[in-house]
């Protein structure tokens, strides 16, 4: 391995302004590179939750700010409900694949994978490099469908057909949609490149002692994900090119028995429901692909700054296994109101329901580190415990709609959408947040500035519960989702004032984002200059120096004598031995 | 209450700014300090912080729920809706506690082990027995919830009784419409390839079946304690039908026909007397992203006694009375037309080559 890695270091040895920040093969470069197009990606998909939230909060109002970015889609700055849909739609797309799925897995995976198991690099710099160029190219193509005269996707980021299929349904169902079709297909191609490399880096290239049991918790998250990438990306990529069929080429994959635009139309035989299947069977996993970064992200941080070890480090890989596993067959509960089978619903309820299980484990697990720990509240400790918590709160309400009975009168409305924006939205935020304020010195060698760190958090952690907790009330006053205003129903009258403490809550959460974007941005050139190992971790990142070059470590690659978790160990000097460190004379490596 | 909540935030706000330049000040004060580093005081008020922020959590979880309770929807107005918010009330008293368990516990935590240089954490990296304790805990619990929930469920699902009433609702963008079975309880053959604009949901008048069905719109009217199976259609992209106050959703799919049975057990009067509510009325509601106007595809519902409902129905025209005489005449003729005319067209087509 040494051999090969000289090579590599070699191989790269003289970097201009192209190779070293443009095209560049370093994984450090290329997770920077996802981070940051993320940050600018996030920033978008929260600014149109801001349009679409001033309609929610004030329906049919006239907002100047409206008019000023959708022009003729907010004609005297009145929304209108396509662009609502519309914005709706990017909004879901944007941060789920763009920010939560490219983002957080492209930035940790690439900075984490090399450092943490002891490698050069990636086992290929090049497929990595493929790998942000077509997530680039995805993020462009969907940035560009907004600025189209019929108006960017709007079916809703699970785009169902008809509606996604028939541009007479709805004007983003034109060049929009297709648009959002080539964007996903080139996202799904950098998220498998990207996939098949971090699997192969992990399984071949750890370092000398790094066995699979020794390996941080991060490295087995983001194994687990992208196995699970892998595996079900493919059945979204088939999924949108019989859409892509039935749009432009006239066969009936997903239509039959349609009558619209005054005419009936010629598919038939058939089904959305077969989209639908196909869409869930990646669309379940990819929550968890979404997830696992974050919880793996977490442990390391929970673990590091209670100064004590993971609790049950075993039982959190197998219960990220078990999540896994369980990930793809529990589709179905996206479905029980599709008239699918209902003994095949009841096969999905209780698949959907064993998930808790796992859950429930981590969650112990985590609290049961911070006990008796000896915590050190860094902002990245802080998004971490925030991820605790908004995992217990969002999960505990899935339990709620994963059990068919009751999904029948929650599926679809509010209650929905305050349950998976808590347990999935700001989980993987949170522990995206923690991961670069724990990791910035080793990406940049400056440290964050830690005051601006908790403003960030506590604005940030008010908004969250201020926006999506309300949401959970409005759904089961039995308000769906994805309406443009609930001005139509005199029934729901009541629920305005929530809507408007919402909207409140929303705009104080963006301000605060930028609060973060200014002291990440700032850091870079101004930060305070890191220290070789600022958060004392055992993870064999900080043996690097404090900017690693090119092959990250300027010597041999250390060796690994332990696991990552030797915090406050009895009988050490310190409480932290990183991993590098031998085992002394009569030590027993226990976990 | 609006202002409340930003008076809130506004406090909340201002307490942290206030906070961290406290922090600020305290922390310059430590001259050569690393200012990146977490100092012994960063920790005592970040930890001091996390018990007030997650009390304020805890304080705003219960406020949520005792001033929105109200407003949340009345009680099941149908039979099988009532055993599903008795599971749903068993749910929140299991899911509650552990939501609060689980807070309360970092909030402890959070402040009782914060850094201080003195302690040393205690190194606990696995405990079979708390593990195991933790696994089988959530597995019973979730067993049973299961069970109940499935036997829930399958009874909900379940075949629709023998002499339940038929009614097709009839999604588009974006209204609703109601087929009544009539007399005969059986719905008429229908097909999208029928549809005009006389005959929007494209009922065939060949068949006898459909003679007796009564075709109403605006207001669908349900007897109450009688159980009605629903039939949903779509003719162009997927529709829900979401009457919330019945507990009871179904998609609309386009080229499948799907259904769900209930039983309305209170009467639109009942209802108006439980809410307080003299304008109140039972809704129909589009719970499947359909397009623009998909906020507004609605229908009102009205359950009335079985007197009242069948004074109303005897009102509504039969499909074969709503099309004047000439037009009854020749309807047949013209649907022959457009199916045949379809067929015809298509085996022109396929001569066409062979005419070269």
């Amino acid at each position: 391995m040494s051999e090969h890695a000289e090579h590599a270091h070699h191989h790269h040895a003289k970097p201009d302004f192209w190779t070293h920040y443009v095209f560049s093969q370093d994984h450090k470069m290329i997770s920077k590179q996802f981070l940051i197009t993320a940050i600018v990606m996030g920033f978008l998909g929260m600014g149109l939750s801001m349009l679409f939230r001033m309609q929610l909060g004030w329906p049919g109002e006239s907002f100047k700010v409206l008019e000023f970015f959708l022009g003729d889609w907010a004609k005297g700055g009145v929304l209108d409900p396509n662009m609502y849909l519309a914005l709706v739609t990017i909004h879901g797309t944007i941060l789920v694949f763009m920010v939560l799925t490219g983002g957080l897995t492209g930035t940790f995976a690439n900075l984490l994978i090399p450092l943490q198991i002891g490698a050069r690099d990636m086992a290929s710099g090049f497929l990595n490099m493929l790998s942000y160029w077509f997530f680039l190219a995805s993020s462009v193509v969907m940035v560009a469908s907004l600025f189209i005269e019929t108006g960017p996707a709007s079916a809703g980021w699970t785009v169902y057909p008809p509606l996604s299929a028939l541009p007479e349904a709805i004007p983003g169902s034109g060049l929009g949609m297709t648009m959002w079709l080539v964007s996903i297909t080139l996202f799904i191609v950098s998220s498998l490149i990207g996939g098949i490399n971090y699997i192969v880096t992990i399984v071949n290239l750890r370092t000398k002692g790094m066995s699979m049991g020794r390996l941080p918790l991060t490295m087995w998250a983001i194994l687990i994900t992208a196995i699970l990438g892998l595996l079900s990306f493919p059945v979204l990529l088939s999924a949108s090119l019989l859409l892509i069929f039935d749009r432009s080429f006239g066969t009936s994959f997903y239509l039959s028995d349609i009558f619209i635009g005054g005419q009936a139309l010629e598919h038939t035989g058939g089904s959305p429901i077969l989209y639908e299947h196909l869409f869930w069977f990646l669309g379940h996993p990819e929550v968890y692909i979404i997830l696992l970064p974050a919880l793996g992200i977490t442990s390391e941080i929970i673990s590091t700054n209670s100064r004590k070890p993971i609790f049950g480090y075993k039982a959190m890989v197998g219960s990220m296994l078990a999540i896994a596993f369980l990930s793809f067959i529990v589709w179905g509960h996206h479905m029980f109101l599709t008239g699918m089978n209902p003994f095949l619903g009841s096969v999905f309820t209780f698949t959907t329901l064993l998930v808790a299980i796992p859950s429930a484990v981590k969650v112990f697990n985590y609290l049961t580190t911070l006990w008796k720990g000896n915590i050190v509240y860094t902002p990245a400790m802080m998004f971490a415990i925030g991820l605790v918590s908004t995992f217990v709160t969002g999960g505990l309400t899935g339990i709620i709609l994963g059990d068919s009975a009751l999904d029948i009168n929650v599926h679809d409305t509010y209650f929905v959408v305050a349950h998976f924006h808590i347990v999935m939205g700001a989980s993987a935020i949170f522990g995206m947040f923690a991961g670069v304020y724990h990791w910035f010195p080793k990406m940049y060698g400056r440290m964050m500035n830690k005051k601006l760190g908790y403003v960030h958090w506590w604005l940030t952690v008010i908004s969250v519960y201020g926006v999506f907790f309300p949401m959970h009330f409005i759904g089961l006053a039995g308000v769906p989702r994805r309406y443009y205003s609930n001005e139509a129903f005199p029934l729901f009258d009541a629920l305005q004032d929530i809507n408007v403490s919402i909207s409140m809550f929303a705009f104080l959460g963006s301000v605060a984002q930028f609060i973060f974007a200014f002291n990440f941005f700032y850091s870079i050139f101004r930060g305070t200059k890191a220290t070789q190992n600022p958060w004392r971790s055992n993870a064999l990142e900080w043996t690097t120096p404090i900017n690693p070059g090119h092959g990250n470590w300027p010597g041999p690659i250390p060796t690994v004598h332990r696991w990552a978790y030797d915090y406050s160990k009895p009988g050490a000097k310190e409480d932290f031995i990183p991993q590098n460190v031998p085992l002394q004379p009569g030590e027993e490596e226990m976990h | 209450m609006i202002n409340l909540l930003i008076a809130i935030v506004i406090i909340l706000a201002i307490l942290v700014v206030a906070k961290v330049i406290r922090v600020f000040e305290l922390s310059t004060d430590l001259k050569g300090a690393n200012p990146a580093e977490v100092t012994e005081t960063d920790n005592k008020t970040q930890a001091t912080l996390f018990v007030i922020g997650i009390t304020a959590w805890l304080i705003f979880v219960v406020y949520c729920t005792l001033a929105w309770g109200p407003l949340m929807l009345p009680e099941a107005a149908s039979v099988h809706g009532d055993q599903i918010d008795g599971l749903m009330n068993l749910t929140w008293w299991i899911i509650a506690p552990m939501f609060f368990l689980c807070h309360l516990l970092i909030l402890v935590f959070s402040y009782k082990y914060y850094y201080r240089k003195e302690r040393t954490a205690t190194f606990f990296a696995h405990s079979t027995k708390l593990e195991m304790i933790w696994t089988t805990i959530p597995t019973i619990v979730l067993t049973s919830l299961i069970v109940y929930g499935l036997v829930i469920w399958n009874e909900v699902t379940g075949p629709a009784p023998d002499d339940a009433m038929e009614i097709e609702l009839y999604a588009k963008q974006f209204d609703w419409t109601a087929r009544y079975a009539g007399d005969d309880n059986v719905l008429g053959k229908s097909g999208y390839r029928l549809i005009t604009s006389e005959n929007p949901l494209g009922v065939s008048a060949n068949d006898e079946a459909s003679k007796d069905d009564k075709i109403v719109r605006g207001e669908l009217h349900l007897p109450v304690g009688k159980a009605v199976v629903f039939k949903f259609h779509s003719r162009d992209v997927l529709h829900s039908a979401y009457m919330p106050h019945f507990r009871l959703q179904m998609n609309c799919v386009p080229g499948m026909t799907t259904q769900f049975h209930m039983v309305p057990k209170t009467t639109t009067k009942e209802m108006r007397e439980i809410t307080g509510n003299e304008e109140f009325n039972y809704l129909l509601l589009c719970n499947k992203i359909c397009g623009a106007a998909h906020y507004n595809m609605q229908m009102d519902i009205i359950v009335e006694s079985e007197a009242d409902y069948a004074a109303w129905l005897s009102e509504k025209k039969t499909f074969a009375e709503s099309i004047s005489p000439a037009e009854q005449e020749a309807l047949p003729v013209v649907l022959a037309e457009v199916v045949e005319g379809g067929e015809h067209a298509e085996d022109e087509h396929e001569e066409a080559p062979a005419t070269h």
